[in-house]
C-alpha cells in the first residue's frame, strides 16, 4: 500500500502584509501552514531579510561585523546603497540609534532628515526603528512616520510604554507597525488587542516578541513564536495573526561567542566563523519558530539564511 | 463543597495591621463575615512567621473561634506555629486543618502533626524540584503523598490534596492541568481522595474586574470536576451557586436569556479550557 503523508489543516491564516511602494514593495506573511509547511497549504511569501543599518557609525559592533560595512558605514545613505547594490538587500531596516539620550541623543528632526536621505536613495522597503528608549522613540518615531508619509514604511516598536502615540502616527501616514513586547505570549496578544481598539487595523501590525540569541535565550523566544503562530493557525485567533519579526542581528553581535578572540578562547574556533554561524544559526531558527521578517548584520550570514529558505522552500 | 474562607491572610494589609498589633477587632469582623457567606472553615494565613509565629497562631486560632463555631485551617510552613495552633483548637465546632504538607522532605513532620492532633491536612502536589508539569505529575506526586501519609499514620480520608492552582496570565496551560489532575487524584483511592484548591490564584495578576470572573468560572468546572474543598471568597462562591444552572448550560451548549452573561461565560471557559489564548482584554475580544 503506498504511503500517503499525514498532512494538517489549519483554520487561520497569517495576514499578508506588503511593505514599500512600486517596483520595490515586498510582501512577507500570507501562510495558512506552519513556517515550511508548503506540502499543507499555501506559502505565497517568502521571510524577508532586512539588512540592518544605523544613523550613526556602529561604534559598538564587533570587528567582524563592523569590517563588512567599511567606507560605508559612516553614512548611512551610502550604506544602504551598498547592501542593495552589493550585497542584493531587499529591504533596509535603518535604526536610529544615535537618537538615544545616553548616546548621540539626536534629535527628532535630524534622525527624520536620515530618514528621508535614506528613503530617496532606495527603493526597497525601509524598516524604520528607534533606540529602544521608550520616550524618545515617541518623538522620534512620530517624526520619522511624518517624513516618510505614504512610503509604506514598517515602523516600531511600538511598546506597552508609547504605543499609543506610535501607533497612531503609523495609522496616520499609512505605514505598518511593529508591536514588540517582552518575551511574554499573553502580553504580546494584549498589546495586539490594545493596538486594535485604537483603531488601528491589525492587518498592518507586525509582532515583535522580542528576540534573543542562540545561548542567550532563544529557546524563550522560539517557544513564544511558535504558540504565537500555532495560536492563529490552530485557533483562528485574528489577534495574533499578524507577521513575526526576529530582530536577530543586534542580540547576536553582543555576545561573547562573537567577540571573544582565539587568542583567548582557542578551543572555540575561529571568531569569524563563529559570529558568522552564530547569526545564522539564531536567525534559521527563528525563521522554524515562525519569524517572517528578520534583521541581521553579516552578510555571510544574511546568505546561508537566505540559502536555507531556499532549500526549505 | 467545603469553603474555606481565604480573607484572613498575612497578606492583606488590614489583616496584616491587626496581626502585628494584635487587634481581634478586624480578625474576627472579616471571620464572622465569612462565616455569614457560608464559610465552613476559616484560613488563618500567617506566612512563613519565622519571629513569633507559636504566639501568632495561637493567637489567630483563638480569636477566629471566639468570633465563629468553625474549625481553622492553619496555614503556615512554620511547623511550632502550627503545633501551637493546634493545641488551643477548639475541636468542638470541627477538626482543625493545616495547610500544608507536600513531597519536599522538610514538610513531611507535618503530617507527624496531622497524625498527632488528628487534624486534616492538605497535601499539596509539589515536590522539592520545579512546578509540576501536568495532571500526570501532578498524579505522581500526590501518590508519594498518599504513601508518606500512610506511613506517619495519617489516614487517607484525611487528606486533601491540593493541585496547586497557577496564574491563568502566566500558565494558561495549568488552568486545564489543574482540572484534569482533580479528576484523577479522586480515581487514586476508593472512597475518593478528597481535593482542595487555592482558588484564587488562578486569576492572580489579572485586571481586578476580571479576578470575580475567572475565580468563578473557574470554580464552576472544578466543582464539575468533583472538587471537595476551596480556599476561596465564600461571598463570590455564594454567587457561583445562584448562577450554578447557567453555568452548566452554557458549559453544555446552551443558549441561556441573558446574552452578555452567555458570552462572558463561553469567552471565560474557553480561556480556561485553552482555546483561546489569555490576554488582559479577553472578553472585549
Amino acid at each position: 500500500m503506498a504511503f500517503t503523508p499525514p498532512k494538517e489543516s489549519y483554520s487561520g491564516k497569517v495576514f499578508p502584509v506588503e511593505a514599500g511602494t512600486g517596483d520595490g514593495a515586498v510582501s512577507l506573511g500570507g501562510e495558512n501552514v506552519l513556517p515550511f509547511h508548503a506540502f499543507e497549504g499555501e506559502i505565497p511569501n517568502k521571510p524577508l531579510v532586512a539588512y540592518e543599518i544605523q544613523d550613526v557609525p556602529p561604534a559598538d559592533w564587533p570587528d567582524e561585523v563592523k569590517s563588512q560595512y567599511e567606507g560605508v558605514s559612516d553614512d548611512p545613505v551610502k550604506w544602504a546603497k551598498h547592501c542593495i547594490d552589493e550585497l542584493g538587500a531587499k529591504a533596509i531596516a535603518l535604526r536610529l540609534v544615535g537618537t538615544h539620550p545616553d548616546g548621540a541623543n539626536r534629535s527628532a528632526d535630524d534622525a527624520s532628515k536620515t530618514v528621508k536621505d535614506v528613503l530617496d536613495a532606495i527603493n526597497v522597503p525601509l524598516i524604520i526603528m528607534g533606540s529602544n528608549h521608550a520616550e524618545k522613540d515617541s518623538e522620534v518615531l512620530v517624526k520619522a512616520s511624518e517624513t516618510a508619509k505614504d512610503k509604506n514604511c514598517i515602523i516600531g516598536k511600538a511598546q506597552e510604554a508609547n504605543y499609543k502615540t506610535i501607533a497612531a502616527a503609523a495609522m496616520a501616514n499609512n505605514h505598518k507597525l511593529i508591536a514588540m513586547s517582552e518575551l511574554d505570549i499573553n502580553l504580546s496578544k494584549q498589546l495586539n488587542i490594545l493596538i486594535t481598539q485604537m483603531g488601528f487595523d491589525n492587518a498592518r501590525i507586525i509582532t515583535d516578541p522580542m528576540s534573543s540569541a542562540l545561548g542567550y535565550g532563544l529557546e524563550y523566544t522560539y517557544s513564544v513564536m511558535e504558540r504565537i503562530r500555532l495560536a492563529a493557525l490552530t485557533q483562528n485567533d485574528t489577534t495574533m495573526q499578524p507577521p513575526m519579526m526576529a530582530d536577530v542581528g543586534m542580540y547576536v553581535w553582543k555576545i561573547k561567542e562573537t567577540q571573544a578572540p582565539e587568542s583567548d578562547l582557542p578551543d572555540w574556533g575561529s571568531l569569524k566563523e563563529r559570529g558568522i554561524a552564530w547569526e545564522a544559526v539564531t536567525a534559521s531558527s527563528l525563521l522554524l519558530a515562525g519569524a517572517e521578517l528578520l534583521v541581521m548584520r553579516h552578510p555571510e550570514a544574511v546568505k546561508t539564511v537566505n540559502s536555507f529558505v531556499e532549500e526549505l522552500s | 463543597m467545603l469553603i474555606i474562607g481565604e480573607k484572613l491572610s498575612i497578606i492583606a494589609k488590614r489583616v496584616r495591621e491587626a496581626m502585628m498589633s494584635k487587634d481581634k477587632g478586624p480578625i474576627q469582623e472579616i471571620a464572622k463575615r465569612q462565616a455569614d457567606e457560608g464559610s465552613g472553615m476559616i484560613d488563618a494565613n500567617i506566612g512563613p512567621a519565622e519571629d513569633g509565629g507559636e504566639d501568632l497562631m495561637e493567637w489567630m486560632v483563638t480569636t477566629i473561634q471566639e468570633a465563629v463555631q468553625l474549625p481553622v485551617c492553619l496555614d503556615t510552613t512554620n511547623i511550632q506555629a502550627l503545633e501551637a495552633g493546634l493545641k488551643v483548637h477548639n475541636n468542638e465546632w470541627g477538626r482543625p486543618m493545616i495547610n500544608s504538607t507536600s513531597n519536599d522532605p522538610e514538610r513531611f513532620p507535618i503530617l507527624e502533626l496531622a497524625g498527632k492532633y488528628s487534624a486534616l491536612v492538605i497535601g499539596l502536589t509539589v515536590g522539592k524540584g520545579g512546578l509540576p508539569a501536568d495532571a500526570e505529575e501532578r498524579s505522581a506526586i500526590a501518590a508519594e503523598i498518599m504513601a508518606r501519609a500512610m506511613e506517619y499514620g495519617v489516614p487517607l480520608e484525611d487528606l486533601y490534596l491540593d493541585p496547586l492552582v497557577l496564574q491563568i496570565a502566566t500558565s494558561q496551560d495549568h488552568a486545564v492541568h489543574v482540572i484534569e489532575a482533580i479528576k484523577m487524584f479522586q480515581e487514586m483511592n476508593d472512597p475518593p481522595m478528597k481535593t482542595v484548591v487555592g482558588l484564587s490564584n488562578i486569576s492572580n495578576g489579572c485586571p481586578k474586574e476580571l479576578r470575580p470572573i475567572l475565580n468563578k468560572y473557574y470554580f464552576a468546572l472544578l466543582q464539575d470536576a468533583g472538587l471537595t474543598a476551596a480556599i476561596a471568597d465564600a461571598h463570590e462562591m455564594g454567587e457561583v451557586m445562584k448562577e450554578k444552572d447557567m453555568i452548566l448550560d452554557v458549559m453544555n451548549g446552551k443558549t441561556i436569556d441573558d446574552e452578555k452573561k452567555m458570552i462572558e461565560i463561553q469567552k471565560t471557559l474557553d480561556v480556561i479550557m485553552g482555546r483561546t489564548l489569555y490576554a488582559h482584554s479577553y472578553l472585549e475580544m
